[in-house]
C-alpha cells in the first residue's frame, strides 16, 4: 500500500464505516423486490392508467438509484467514481431526450418525421 | 491507462477508495482510487451510452409497428407475468452478487462459492428464460425482420442478454479460480469488479424492463394501414424485404 494523503486516509476511513452490512443487503434487495412487485400490480389497475408512466419511471428510477448507490457502493465510494458515471448518464440521458424531442410528438407515437 | 494515470498522479497516491482491500499485485491505486475500479467506471459510463442509445432507438420506433399496422404488436405479444419474474431472478442475483463480494471481504471461501454460483445459476435462468421467450416470440410470428419492433426489441434485449452471459462466464471463472484457491480477501478487487458489471448489467434491465415492457402501447389506430403515410409503407416493406435476405 502506497502511503496515503491526509485527507484520503480520512475518506478512506469513512467510507470502511459507512460500508453496508449484509443485512442492510437484504433489507435493500427486499424492498427492490416490493417496488417490482407494485410496478407490475399497478400495470393491471385500468384506472391507473392516466398516471401509470410517470408513478412507473419514478419507481424505476428510485430502484436504479438504490441499485448503484448500496450495491455498487457509489455512495460510500469515491466521488471520481461518481462523477464518471454520472457523466455517462448525462450523456446517454441527453442523447435519449433528444432522440425523444426529434422524433415524438405530444400524442406519443406519431414522429415528427415521416409521420 | 492504468500507467497514464499513475504517471499524472504519482503525488497523490492513495488509498483504494474502498477502504483499502486491494493488497494484490495489480497497479498501484492512483488519485485516490484503484486505477482498476476506475477503469470499470469509465467502461460502465460508456456502457451506458451504448444501451441509451439502443433504448431511444426502441422508443423512437416501439409503436411504429402499430402506427403502420404490421403484426404482431408488443402488446400481443408480451407475457408481463412471465418477464416480471425474470425481472426478479436477475434483480435477486444483485443481492446474491453483493453477498458474494461481502464473504470474500471476510475471506469467507466457502461462503464466496456459494453466493458466485448462486449469482451465475440466476444470471444463466435470467437467459435461459431470454432464450425460451425469444423462441416463443419467434413462433408467434415476430421475429428480427418481421418489423420495426421486431428490429429495435431484439437488438437492445439481445444486446443486454449477452451481457448477461458475458457476466455469467465471468462469475464461473471466478468460481473457478476460487475452487483452485487463488481468490483470497487481498484479492477482492477481482470479485467487486466483476461485481460491478453485474450490477450494471440489472441497473439496464431495470430500465428496459419498465420502457420496454410495462408503459403502455398505443392502440392500432381506426383507418389502419391506410392511416400510415404511402412512402413510409413502401419504404418499410423494402426494408423487410432487405431485412428478410439475411440469413438470420
Amino acid at each position: 500500500m502506497v502511503s496515503k494523503p491526509v485527507a484520503h486516509d480520512h475518506h478512506g476511513a469513512e467510507h470502511e464505516e459507512a460500508h453496508a452490512s449484509d443485512q442492510t443487503y437484504i433489507r435493500i434487495a427486499i424492498i427492490l423486490a416490493i417496488i417490482t412487485i407494485v410496478e407490475v400490480i399497478i400495470y393491471y389497475i385500468p384506472s391507473f392508467r392516466p398516471l401509470l408512466v410517470p408513478v412507473l419511471i419514478v419507481l424505476s428510477v428510485a430502484k436504479f438509484i438504490t441499485v448503484v448507490g448500496y450495491f455498487m457502493h457509489l455512495k460510500y465510494d469515491s466521488q471520481v467514481f461518481r462523477i464518471m458515471f454520472i457523466a455517462g448518464l448525462v450523456l446517454s440521458l441527453g442523447v435519449f431526450l433528444a432522440m425523444l424531442a426529434m422524433f415524438w410528438t405530444v400524442n406519443s407515437y406519431k414522429p415528427f418525421i415521416g409521420g | 491507462m492504468a500507467t497514464a494515470i499513475e504517471v499524472v498522479t504519482a503525488h497523490g497516491a492513495g488509498a483504494d477508495s474502498h477502504g483499502g482491500d486491494d493488497h494484490s499485485d495489480h497497479p498501484p491505486p492512483s488519485a485516490g482510487v484503484n486505477s482498476r475500479k476506475m477503469l470499470m467506471w469509465l467502461f460502465l459510463a460508456s456502457d451506458c451510452m451504448f444501451f441509451g442509445t439502443l433504448i431511444a432507438t426502441y422508443m423512437t420506433y416501439r409503436n411504429r409497428s402499430i402506427e403502420l399496422q404490421m403484426p404482431p404488436y408488443p402488446n400481443e405479444i408480451f407475457d408481463i407475468p412471465y418477464t416480471s419474474v425474470s425481472a426478479f431472478v436477475l434483480l435477486m442475483s444483485s443481492l446474491t452478487m453483493v453477498l458474494a463480494l461481502s464473504a470474500i471481504k471476510r475471506n469467507d471461501h466457502r461462503g464466496l462459492r456459494v453466493w458466485i454460483s448462486a449469482t451465475a445459476l440466476l444470471g444463466a435462468i435470467f437467459v435461459g428464460g431470454q432464450f425460451f421467450e425469444f423462441t416463443t416470440f419467434a413462433r408467434d410470428g415476430l421475429t428480427l425482420s418481421s418489423n420495426i419492433f421486431g428490429s429495435s426489441f431484439y437488438v437492445l434485449t439481445g444486446f443486454h442478454g449477452a451481457h448477461v452471459t458475458i457476466g455469467v462466464i465471468w462469475l464461473l471463472s471466478l468460481l473457478f479460480v476460487s475452487l483452485r484457491g487463488g481468490l483470497s480477501s487481498e484479492k477482492a478487487m477481482d470479485v467487486e469488479l466483476a461485481g460491478l458489471y453485474w450490477h450494471f448489467v440489472d441497473i439496464v434491465w431495470i430500465v428496459i424492463f419498465t420502457l420496454v415492457y410495462l408503459v403502455p402501447y398505443a392502440n392500432p389506430p381506426e383507418g389502419g394501414a391506410e392511416a400510415a403515410p404511402e412512402a413510409m409503407i413502401q419504404l418499410m416493406t423494402l426494408g423487410q424485404r432487405l431485412l428478410a435476405t439475411l440469413p438470420f
